[in-house]
């Protein structure tokens, strides 16, 4: 049988891709340009027995998912940079809590409010170093619509296996942008349920790595009951200062991604095995590189195009060798010099690493690409 | 290589060039298979400011999802004329409001006049149907969809009480530009 197919918005796309993963929570406060993830679920939610939740603002809203997810629920909320600057408290409270939850971040300008209806992705180091202390960081950046709804399931998958909080960050361009969408039927994707525990409420604790690097989190209203603290914290769950524990603590909650990177990484490659300059570049960005590629590559310049979709945590091994092949990585965002410091770090003067930016609402478009790829050849 | 087709709809907020711009994607890609990606700018306005809608059609899926060089281009006001009735391609089609657009953009392109509100208000007697009477209007002009899957994209998006005026405004649209075509 045909699959269902619809012309959507990216942002719709994003709501009913959380609705395939079994989101049944949504806590939010909307801001342009993320405003449709909250209209759609504020209409699919409740007819799916779900929860829909508009706050006081964004920091209630980003404590609400984390205690909706507490109880067991998938939980969401959607945002643009300034709503995600104001929720980094609880982000950090989400990563030390071991809390999974889904923040999208549809990316505008900034800083502060900025351009609400222009696009940005100026988000992308935040979305790593956004909470303060170390910790470890999830961040995808689909570029399509299709895409919107495949990694937002992903997300909650993330989420739940590695109980951590997970950002989708997409621009204004792709959140916006309407395309044709083949809805997958259940079973097409990969849905993750959370790990129940396998030991009673008396024997179980929150924290407990004994047997893995992943403990299982409990519902409350479960008949299980444990504490919760944004403290640096024992297997318990109660706060402590021993200092072994708290090393353990930190050095495991960053093991516990950097760990499974092949299982958390994703990425596409576009003509990249005999290219002299490869562009580097996520989100909407990544589409005017391929149309770049296209044209240099009629001109008879070798150009290639390395698309991160999962960009954090950062994927150091495949630029790594990238820089090794090639002349020239040129890394195009729309932001004014960010993932680039990333891709110089682990090129070690390999290869030329240089940059092209735009700040001004509009998007990068192939010309400017085209143009920067040539001053590197 | 990939046939690549661009469409510009721009007038003032409000004025429903936005679904103009969907509903030319959804008979793209939808009734027709095509590959189709619809975007918009437009400022914090809820309504006046001038507006944009952009749609790509193509064979094979589209990359940059914006106008590189349009290939035809409507304006509903000056404002817009002003803003957005550039980047047309050599030998491309710009079809304005001409009780609105009185400084007619220049360029190597071939400009068609058409009262798109006034037919709307007049004809139909509901101006708010202007955006559907400039939809079938771009089709005519470009053939880049069937007359038949435009209209059908247009009776899937309205509701059931406004069938027949959209079906209306969409056919006056067509079957004036095909008349001034020739």
């Amino acid at each position: 049988m045909a699959k269902k197919v619809a012309l959507l918005q990216g942002n719709e796309a994003c709501a009913l891709g959380a609705l395939y993963a079994g989101c049944d929570f949504f806590g939010g406060y909307p801001i342009t340009p993320s405003t449709e993830v909250a209209e759609v679920l504020s209409n699919e939610l409740p007819k799916n027995g779900g929860k829909f939740i508009q706050m006081e603002d964004e920091i209630g809203a980003m404590a609400s998912v984390i205690g909706a997810s507490l109880t067991g629920a998938k939980a969401l909320t959607a945002t643009s940079g300034p709503g995600v600057s104001l929720k980094q408290e609880l982000i950090g409270y989400a990563c030390i809590a071991e809390t999974p939850c889904v923040i999208i971040n549809v990316m505008r300008g900034g800083p502060s409010t900025g351009m609400p209806t222009g696009p940005g992705q100026s988000d992308v180091m935040q979305a790593m170093w956004g909470t303060h202390g170390d910790h470890a960081a999830i961040a995808l950046t689909p570029a399509s619509c299709q895409e919107i709804f495949e990694e937002t399931v992903r997300a909650f998958n993330l989420a739940e296996k590695y109980r951590m909080p997970v950002q989708v960050l997409y621009d204004e361009i792709v959140g916006h942008m309407r395309e044709r969408i083949e809805f997958p039927e259940p079973g097409d994707l990969e849905v993750v349920d959370r790990e129940a525990p396998s030991v009673s409420p008396e024997e179980y604790k929150p924290y407990d790595s004994t047997k893995g690097q992943i403990p299982p989190l409990a519902a409350f209203g479960s008949g299980y009951k444990f504490h919760v603290t944004g403290l640096n914290k024992a297997a318990d769950g109660f706060p402590t200062t021993k200092a072994e524990l708290v090393d353990a603590e930190e050095r495991r909650q960053i093991a516990k991604v950097m760990d499974n990177i092949a299982d958390i990484e994703s990425y596409e490659e576009y003509l990249i095995d005999d290219a002299d300059v490869v562009i580097w570049a996520f989100g909407s960005t990544s589409r005017s590189a391929r149309y770049a590629v296209n044209e240099l590559r009629k001109e008879g310049i070798k150009a290639g195009l390395f698309r991160p979709i999962t960009l954090w945590p950062f994927p150091a091994k495949r630029t790594a060798e990238l820089a090794e092949q090639c002349k020239g990585i040129v890394v195009a965002e729309m932001n004014l010099g960010q993932m680039v410091y990333e891709v110089e770090r682990v090129a070690q003067g390999k290869c030329v690493v240089v940059h092209e930016g735009r700040v001004d609402g509009e998007p990068i478009n192939p010309g400017q690409i085209m143009n920067k790829v040539k001053e590197v050849i | 290589m990939a046939k690549r087709y661009e469409l510009r709809f721009s007038g003032a907020g409000g004025q429903g060039l936005i679904t103009a711009g969907i509903i030319l994607a959804e008979a793209a890609s939808i009734v027709e298979s095509k590959y189709a990606a619809q975007s918009q700018s437009y400022g914090p306005e809820a309504r006046g400011g001038a507006s944009k809608s952009e749609v790509i059609i193509s064979d094979s899926p589209i990359d940059y999802p914006k106008a590189t060089i349009v290939d035809a281009c409507l304006a509903m006001t000056q404002e817009a004329a002003d803003k957005y009735a550039n980047g047309i391609k050599d030998g491309g089609l710009l079809l304005i409001d001409d009780d609105f657009v009185k400084r007619v953009p220049e360029g190597n392109f071939k400009v068609l006049k058409m009262p798109i509100t006034r037919t709307a208000k007049e004809e139909i007697g509901r101006e708010i149907v202007a955006n559907v009477v400039a939809l079938g209007a771009m089709i005519a002009l470009t053939d880049v969809v069937k007359r038949e899957s435009g209209e059908k994209a247009v009776l899937a998006k309205v509701p059931e009480a406004f069938l027949d005026l959209n079906k209306k405004a969409y056919n006056l649209g067509y079957d004036k530009i095909k008349t001034l075509m020739n």
